[in-house]
């Protein structure tokens, strides 16, 4: 998988809370193939109106932000669905980082599974990165996941990450190599589990 | 003496193969249920040229896509004919059994697979739907996955996940006439937040949870995301067994007698610590709905919408301002005075058989003022209601029997909300455009909705009940 180690590029501000997974990618996409291009209907409904116009104060419609790699979020970003194609067209569309003070669980296992951060920062760091960026919305940011720093001028901030999500991150690990390298284990769990719980297997109807 | 467990730890190790340094450990999967939409997964197990490795633990269902009327024709719209059409091959080419779109046990995949007896205490079970929680009702470890997830537990039968901290909700006292498990699942939401059992498995415990059927304890699990819990959970008991006695997947004779006895210690011990606990009284709980764009807008009915102007917190202040304007609802708006367009009766939250007669008990010799659409939770829940009469009740009160499937929940088989209509719904989610862009949702129990389709805005089902058998 794709690995993260570290990205510098434009930060978009998009803080209001609960921004999850149905708006990030409406439901009504789902059937798309993820080659059909799922990146360009990115937050639709915040992005368009119904019309299929641009809603010009969307922060990723700004001119300044349209090329934006990392999103600074709200608290409980990508709550709701487990769908996982919320995490592609994030990742389709250029985005690679996510900075909020909480994720909702699917989708943070989800994002780690497609190469994209997570970085969790306190409300208050949020807030004042977010007005950083406002203020002078070209200035690049650099999030290092080695020393899980995010840094925009002479300002740092140290984040939180899951310790699983940034070792599978840093090292590019694919789950299912992973998993076959404890095929052993799984067989001798397999049988010892039969003994203890016979129940578990299904009945014939 | 070992450390006393809590019911979620029992769950835990008893899954656990193989665990890592960094926290992850490696999990045995006892079920894995399927839908239209696991195709990303399909398409990820053959890219890297692999099979199921356990079809006999995979179960698929269709729901997600399925038209809800004329099942006897071809599906008209190409691509959601292709949803259908690729879940048929990817099951049959995989070995996996599948309840298709004419199966007699098809149904939503959180109510078809406890009625067959498939969901059973102890197990672990995933499926690429947040909802899965909602198995946790029979003191199963169930929780929702990406794609990346279901490939790799359709390739494994395993999945590495970090263990969650663990939640304690307790609700005792009895609940009041009128107040359903929807309202009990709505208030631990409004207490908890959206957010608030995030990296939490939860157990429900207390009186009133012991006093829930096995439908109210799946509508009470289900809800378990919507306060951001990974899972949530109800001990197995007396309750549980007779549900599961004689279901078709279930253990028969005398393996049922030694299951029963096997589930019975899956149960916290005493003194067994959680990371955090909440209580509430049930006693207490009214009738709830909500009013915003997040499931913890939840208010009781005799409540007003807030008024962003008495807001102190400038962040909350806008949030509320927005919601409201999206909702089309004037600050500070009595809830009860909130006109509807339509209802909805169904989704894997409440269309179970108990639900579909709590609505209607209510609408039982009522007309609805609006148009409204029932979708049956599985095929079986429609044959019952249709033997019990609960069919010519709705049709009777103008609203619709549809087939079942996922339906006007999400929205992606056609049955929507039009653009700033607003619908009182069963449903679990009143995000923006939920149930169809533009869309206005209100969450509440099936009762609910009917008292809410009996008055065409937003009631007390309480008056509604007076003088009918529950």
């Amino acid at each position: 998988m794709e690995k993260f180690v570290h990205l510098t590029a434009k930060a978009c501000p998009l803080t209001q809370p609960n921004i999850n997974t149905d708006q990030i990618l409406p439901a009504r996409y789902l059937k798309w193939p993820r080659s059909r291009g799922i990146g360009q209907v990115l937050f639709q409904d915040l992005r368009f109106d119904s019309e299929g116009r641009e809603i010009a104060d969307f922060p990723l419609n700004r001119p300044e932000w349209r090329d934006a790699r990392i999103v600074v979020a709200g608290r409980n970003f990508g709550g709701g669905s487990s769908r996982e194609a919320a995490v592609y067209a994030l990742y389709d569309y250029g985005i690679a980082c996510v900075i909020a003070p909480s994720f909702g669980d699917i989708f943070a296992q989800n994002a780690v599974k497609n190469g994209l951060l997570t970085a969790i920062l306190p409300e208050a760091e949020i807030a004042e990165l977010s007005d950083a960026i406002a203020s002078a919305p070209t200035e690049a940011v650099t999030v290092d996941l080695e020393q899980q720093t995010i840094t925009r001028g002479n300002r740092s901030y140290s984040f939180t990450v899951d310790p699983v999500s940034r070792n599978q991150l840093l090292n590019g690990w694919d789950d299912v190599d992973l998993t076959e390298s404890r095929r052993d284990e799984i067989t001798a769990f397999k049988a010892d589990d039969k003994r203890k719980r016979p129940w578990a297997t299904p009945s014939a109807p | 003496m070992s450390e006393p467990q809590t019911l979620f730890d029992k769950l835990w190790s008893s899954h656990e193969i193989a665990h890592r340094e960094d926290g992850a450990a490696l999990l045995w999967i006892d079920r894995h249920y399927i839908h239209e939409g696991s195709f990303h997964a399909f398409s990820q197990m053959k890219s890297r040229g692999r099979n199921v490795a356990e079809p006999g633990l995979t179960f698929g269902v269709a729901d997600h896509y399925v038209p809800t009327r004329h099942r006897d024709r071809d599906i008209a719209n190409a691509e959601i004919a292709a949803m259908v059409r690729n879940l048929t091959g990817n099951a049959a080419e995989a070995g996996v059994t599948l309840f298709g779109l004419n199966d007699p046990r098809q149904g939503i995949v959180h109510v078809v697979f406890p009625e067959q007896g498939l969901t059973l205490p102890g197990l672990s079970i995933v499926c690429g739907d947040s909802h899965t929680s909602t198995h946790g009702a029979f003191g199963a470890y169930a929780f929702g996955i990406g794609a990346s997830e279901v490939a790799h537990v359709l390739m494994t039968q395993t999945l590495w996940q970090k263990k969650p901290k663990r939640m304690r909700v307790t609700v005792d006292g009895a609940a009041l006439p009128g107040v359903a498990a929807k309202d009990i699942a709505l208030a631990i939401i409004a207490r908890l937040h959206s957010d608030g059992a995030q990296g939490h498995a939860i157990e429900y415990a207390g009186s009133a949870i012991a006093a829930l059927s096995m439908e109210g304890r799946m509508t009470l699990c289900n809800l378990s995301i919507e306060a951001g819990g990974r899972c949530g959970m109800v001990a197995p008991d007396a309750t549980t067994f007779a549900y599961l006695k004689d279901r078709p997947y279930a253990p028969k004779g005398a393996a049922f007698d030694r299951a029963t006895e096997a589930w019975s210690r899956l149960v916290s011990d005493t003194d067994a610590a959680f990371d955090s606990e909440v209580t509430l009284d049930a006693a207490a709980i009214a009738p709830i709905v909500t009013w915003g764009t997040t499931p913890d807008d939840a208010l009781p009915i005799d409540a007003a919408a807030p008024d962003p102007a008495r807001e102190t917190d400038a962040a909350r202040a806008s949030y509320v301002r927005e919601a409201l304007d999206y909702m089309g609802i004037a600050p500070g708006k009595k809830l009860n005075e909130i006109a509807i367009d339509r209802v909805f009766i169904g989704s894997c939250t409440n269309s179970r058989i108990e639900d579909l007669r709590a609505a209607a008990v209510v609408l039982d010799g009522r007309v609805s003022k609006v148009p409204g659409l029932v979708s049956p939770g599985s095929s079986s829940v429609k044959r019952q209601a249709e033997q019990e009469g609960l069919d010519r009740i709705f049709r009777a009160a103008g609203l619709e029997w549809a087939e079942s499937g996922c339906s006007m929940c999400v929205g992606i088989n056609g049955d929507v909300v039009p653009p700033g209509e607003r619908c009182a719904s069963t449903t679990n989610r009143n995000f923006r455009g939920r149930q169809g862009p533009g869309a206005r949702t209100h969450l509440m129990s099936p009762a609910m909705v009917a008292a809410a389709a009996v008055n065409g805005h937003l009631a007390d089902v309480r008056p509604l009940l007076a003088g009918r058998k529950l």
